[in-house]
């Protein structure tokens, strides 16, 4: 299919015995919403992980942006920098201050000027909700707080792809609104999202399509609906009982 | 463990309030430095007052210079081997794995007065007979004649151009370095994954990563480790007078030879290095301070 941002063909990975990944194939069309699903150590996190080279494929191949990034000696650098990511735990940076966290690879990365950068990290703050955190300290930030601010800092390098790793598992449940919200609105915007996550309400608001994975393979892929309502897969079936009670 | 002392001196003092110390608070004054004190001041009243005292100061004192110029340089190139070194040894590039672990394994399993002899005279030699024969390639290949000047100098370079001091800094950084690699590559392994991944995802480059992100919060970890190696360094820059370099010890020893007053000459030199180590601590102690109340 052409017009694909997002290209994953027949992608297998395998962490020593274990097969992360096997055959794996999906496509995402610019400003869609891919709300991926699953059982835990299902590939999850590494089909994310794959889509921005965190981890090499073994087999197969993914192409981002025309960029066919599991060849060897492919740019990652640029490559990520396109595509943002989320991460469960937030992974701010410590050392530095929530406006130096949304600044930092805008000044290293895209050599941007420090005015500029901070510029553009005053207005993402302003966009998550928290223009008056900029001086604090990641430790001084509620867990809700934190995964703004790291949505924020993917975003300050305008990336064409937002990948989310079950950005709100590790959330009070009084928090993980804030932090849907944000991404309801990114991907009303027109972001290109691949989020994984168990929030269904998220995945009624704002997904377009949805996958589950379980044993590393895709088992069914649908629009929200089909998935929701009647899902083929007893597998998928299960699954879902299991999460919605 | 010292912060125990503040809380044992405020029960005590609770109990019996008074002006005299009581014998618990006796119990936790640090006596030891009070000695070490008077120790010093007795010494420098020997050292402005008694002659052969003075005469062996003045003697040995040139010796401070020498031994804090090669502890300084050395630590500083033995900082720059640990911080390669430390990345190599967490590489998964093999050949770097490989070459790192071989350096640190080696050189921790060689006493470090081996060390420096073998650094001295045996890879000097090597690594200036390396480059007469580069400097020798130059000058016999006619495509390269711009380069005929460096040619010539490292044609021309000997063995005696290298004096001691050189030598016993290259020896001392040589061996420090291997324990260096070790505090840098447990410093940066001490940082989550997380934060590594989080800096790539954003499109920095892996140094760049390291740089920015990863050493900034490793230094924390690393710093008092280093200091300690620091210190280390004052006290074992000594063996460095088994090259004849004029430190502290090897001008303790020539002063012993020359006026045979072995107690004057030892203690003298003694309290030299003790006030180098102890000021060192002091600094390293100041300097973690810094860094830990510093902004996190
Ligand atoms: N770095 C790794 N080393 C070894 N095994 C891994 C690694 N990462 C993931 N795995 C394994 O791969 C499988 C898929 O993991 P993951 O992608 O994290 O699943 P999910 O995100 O769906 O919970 C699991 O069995 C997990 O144990
Ligand atoms: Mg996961």
């Amino acid at each position: 299919m052409t017009g694909s941002i997002i290209t994953v063909k027949n992608v297998c990975k395998r962490f020593k015995k274990v097969e992360a990944l096997v055959d794996v194939s999906l496509e995402a069309k610019p400003g869609e919403v891919l709300f991926i699903f699953g059982p835990s150590g299902g590939g999850k996190s590494t089909l994310l992980r794959c889509i921005n080279q965190l981890e090499k494929v073994d087999e197969g191949e993914i192409i981002v942006d025309g960029i066919r990034v599991t060849d060897h000696g492919a740019d990652l650098d640029t490559l990520r920098a396109e595509v943002g990511m989320v991460f469960q735990l937030f992974n701010l940076f410590p050392h530095l201050t929530v406006l130096q966290n949304i600044s930092i690879a805008q000044e290293r990365v895209r050599k941007w000027p420090k005015a500029q950068a901070n510029e553009t990290a005053h207005k993402l703050l302003e966009r998550v909700g928290l223009p008056e955190k900029s001086e604090a300290y990641p430790h001084q930030l509620s867990g809700g707080q934190k995964q703004r601010v790291a949505i924020a800092r993917a975003l300050a390098m305008n990336p064409k792809i937002m990948l989310f790793d079950e950005p709100t598992s590790a959330l009070d449940a009084e928090m993980i609104r804030e932090v849907l919200d944000v991404m309801v609105d990114l991907a009303r915007e027109g972001m290109t999202m691949m989020v994984v996550s168990h929030e269904m309400g998220f995945a009624k608001a704002a997904a377009d399509r949805m996958v589950f994975l379980a044993n590393g393979r895709v088992v069914e892929e649908g629009t929200v609906e089909q998935i929701y309502q009647n899902p083929k897969e007893a597998r998928t079936k299960a699954f879902l009982d299991q999460i919605l009670y | 463990m010292p912060d125990s002392n503040p809380t044992i001196e405020k029960a005590s003092e609770r109990k019996i309030p008074g002006l005299f110390p009581t014998a618990a608070r006796l119990k936790t004054l640090p006596w030891w430095a009070l000695v070490v004190l008077l120790l010093g001041i007795s010494l420098v009243y020997a050292i402005t007052s008694i002659p052969s005292y003075q005469d062996a100061f003045e003697f040995i004192a040139p010796g401070l210079r020498v031994t804090f110029i090669a502890s300084v340089s050395a630590f500083g190139i033995a900082l720059v081997i640990g911080l390669v070194v430390g990345l190599g040894r967490i590489s998964s590039n093999v050949v770097a794995y490989n070459l790192a672990t071989f350096y640190v394994e080696v050189v921790r399993g060689i006493p470090m007065i081996v060390i420096i002899i073998y650094v001295a005279f045996v890879l000097v030699p090597i690594v200036v007979g390396g480059m007469n024969g580069l400097g020798h390639l130059i000058l016999s290949t006619p495509w390269l004649a711009f380069l005929h000047g460096m040619g010539e100098n490292l044609y021309s370079m000997s063995v005696q151009d290298i004096d001691s001091m050189a030598r016993a800094i290259a020896g001392l950084a040589f061996g420090f370095g291997a324990y260096e690699a070790e505090v840098f590559r447990a410093g940066i392994q001490s940082i989550e994954k997380g934060q590594m991944e989080a800096a790539r995802s954003l499109g920095m480059s892996y140094f760049q990563a390291m740089r920015h992100v990863i050493l900034p919060q490793a230094i924390r970890v690393i710093l008092p480790p280093l200091g300690n190696d620091f210190i280390a360094m004052l006290k074992d820059s000594s063996l460095i007078s088994v090259l004849a370099v004029r430190d502290l010890t090897q001008l303790g020893k020539l002063n012993r030879s020359r006026t045979f007053r072995t107690f004057e000459t030892w203690n003298t030199v003694t309290y030299l290095y003790l006030s180098m180590t102890l000021l060192g601590s002091m600094a390293v102690k100041w300097l973690e301070r810094k860094f830990k109340s510093g902004d996190r």
